[in-house]
């Protein structure tokens, strides 16, 4: 399963022996140290902390780091003190039952959760040791670095390529030719390039749902992201395209992190190689998919997969 | 059996909720044909009487001598609609982005109502406000006060909510999909409004907004107490004008005959003013 990932020079072991990228993707105005903020203690889960701990395997750096995040809609509490990390160039999936908070956690990873009213946040996500949630972070800044993709394709009413060079154009790319090759480079990458590349101009609304699915994964790997965020991508979509999605997904962790929340327990067993198991706002297990799904440590894990509830 | 029965209880119930409707409808849409039928066939007479060039087009307005040039009047309508839509429509659009976008949800909330309590204010009380506060404003600047420039500040406050209104819902139909897509592509909240929602929504803007127009058009009773009334075609914002509405309210106490065909006229073109804007913003919303 493991495919042997060219790994770029270490420069940097901070304190806590994570290697950290030689390519530093620092924001702008960021202390260049890795932020481990006094008060948070990374493995505040007490009994579950061993299974929590087992993060990537060795060698390969953590590219998002959650430690201690607690999170309210008002007086609700929607996740609890979730604290995991997150290996890069990996696909880390996330399961549970409707409402476990799957798909809360993975929004506050580009801090989508900040457009809900009556969202708070505490604790840390650290994305190559920069805390995401520091005052300074530029919002933009971080989606552009971490990219997302909707459960409903969401492709905006305009022509195909359009679509996909919109992220490029924001960043004040102008040229036509650099435009075109960046387009058709992320459209292959996205496994659409065939389908699409006689009839770039005609809308993107004409395209199938499956076709608008792989359009808008286009569209957010255009701008080169490290991470990608899939929430629940297929759930939309017939079983080809699903499929389709399925191979796209493995194609892309050359390239990214990432992450995907899924209701289907076979695409988590199929695509990913880590997978969480949350329930009720609490990170139950977090391990190598194979041994979640083979050896769960946790009853409450293994009733899951096995059906007993959900 | 009840089980058969209901249903084509509830058939009977469709027939004659659809025959209802379709009255109601026939009845809104005939009231139409025949305040037009009217409106023409009281004009008739006059325009075949060889009034026309001197009806429509001419600058004299003399009831008694049977010259009824409206060309004073359809340039102060004109004038004062303008004049009010072109700074209440960008004010209102301010507000309304302002109010989704950048003010604090609660305070945003409160001030829809505000906007809404703003609309339902009658027009009667606007154009006294602006006889006791707008006109001696000018008068000091510019005698006499009342004014095309009076006319258009009152008529733009009385629309100015209306334009509010119409572009907050336009953005609000905007689908919450595109604005995940931009924020998710690290839009910042300008850029969200600049290049995804105002694009999206100006068609509903702009219809919205050229409807307030006809309703400024159609407004009387301010108009009448700001903007001074004189027969003459305005050569600045401090010269007093008559809109064509205004003509109706002043005369038609009085008028008979010829001079009453022609304050019929005057509503003519009016409504056929209103109906051009009418189908302006169908043609804008289409192409939408």
């Amino acid at each position: 399963m493991l495919r042997n990932i060219e790994e770029p020079a270490l420069k940097a072991v901070d304190p806590r022996g994570v290697a950290r990228p030689a390519t530093t993707h620092g924001f702008e105005g960021f202390d260049a140290k890795a932020p481990d903020g006094p008060g948070i203690d990374t493995r505040a889960r007490g009994s579950s902390s061993s299974l929590q701990a087992r993060g990537p395997e060795a060698g390969r750096r953590e590219c998002l780091e959650v430690a201690g995040l607690n999170l309210y809609y008002g007086e609700n509490k929607a996740l609890n003190a979730i604290t995991m990390s997150i290996p890069e160039r990996q696909v880390t999936a996330f399961i549970g039952p409707s409402g476990c908070g799957k798909s809360t956690l993975l929004r506050c990873f580009n801090r989508m959760n900040d457009l809900y009213d009556h969202v708070r946040i505490e604790g840390e996500i650290r994305l190559f040791g920069h805390n995401i949630y520091a005052a300074d972070t530029p919002v933009s800044d971080l989606r552009r670095r971490v990219g997302m993709v909707f459960q409903k394709p969401n492709p905006f009413p305009k022509s195909i390529y359009e679509n996909v060079a919109y992220g490029l154009r924001l960043q004040g790319v102008k040229k036509r030719r650099v435009l075109d090759e960046a387009v058709e480079r992320a459209i292959k990458r996205a496994a659409l390039w065939d389908e699409v590349k006689d009839r770039l101009n005609d809308g993107a609304m004409t395209l199938s749902g499956g076709q608008q699915q792989r359009l808008v994964i286009a569209r957010a790997i255009a701008i080169e992201p490290e991470v990608l965020l899939l929430d629940e991508p297929a759930s939309a979509l017939d079983p080809i395209s699903t499929l389709k999605i399925e191979d796209l997904i493995y194609e892309l962790k050359t390239e990214y992190t990432i992450l995907i929340v899924t209701h289907n327990m076979q695409q988590a067993a199929r695509v990913s190689d880590h997978t969480a198991f949350m329930y009720l706002g609490d990170l139950i297990e977090f391990d190598e998919t194979k041994v979640l799904f083979t050896k769960p440590k946790r009853k409450q894990t293994e009733d899951y997969i096995t059906g007993r509830y959900g | 059996m009840p089980g058969l029965s209901m249903p084509r209880l509830s058939m009977q119930g469709d027939r004659v909720l659809i025959g209802a409707l379709s009255a109601c409808a026939l009845l809104s849409g005939g009231v139409l044909v025949l305040i037009l039928g009217f409106l023409v066939l009281e004009t008739g007479p006059l325009l075949a009487g060889g009034h026309v060039a001197r009806a429509f087009l001419g600058a004299e307005w003399h009831p008694a001598d049977h010259t009824f040039g409206l060309r004073a009047m359809i340039a102060g309508s004109l004038a004062v609609s303008g004049l009010a839509l072109s700074w209440a429509a960008p004010a209102g659009i301010v507000v309304a982005v302002w109010g989704r976008l950048y003010a604090r949800p609660v305070l945003g909330r409160l001030y829809r109502g505000v906007i809404d309590i703003l609309a339902g204010i009658p027009s009667v009380v606007y154009g006294f406000w602006g006889l006791l506060a707008i006109v001696p404003a000018i008068n000091r600047v510019r005698p006499p006060g009342t004014s095309l420039l009076a006319g258009g500040l009152v008529l733009g406050l009385m629309i100015l909510p209306l334009c509010a209104l119409s572009t907050d819902a336009g953005l609000a139909r905007v689908p919450q999909s595109y604005l995940r897509a931009a924020a998710a592509l690290g839009l910042s909240r300008f850029g969200t409004l600049t290049r995804i929602l105002l694009p999206q929504a100006l068609p509903a803007i702009v219809a919205g907004c050229v409807l307030q127009l006809g309703r400024a058009l159609g407004e009387t009773m301010a108009v009448v107490m700001v903007c001074g009334n004189v027969v003459e075609v305005p050569d600045s914002l401090f010269a007093p004008v008559r809109t064509l509405t205004a003509n109706i309210a002043l005369e038609m106490a009085y008028a008979s005959g010829w001079h009453q065909r022609a304050l019929f006229m005057s509503g003519l073109v009016l409504l056929m003013v209103t109906m051009v804007l009418f189908g302006l913003t169908q043609g804008v919303r289409k192409r939408a």
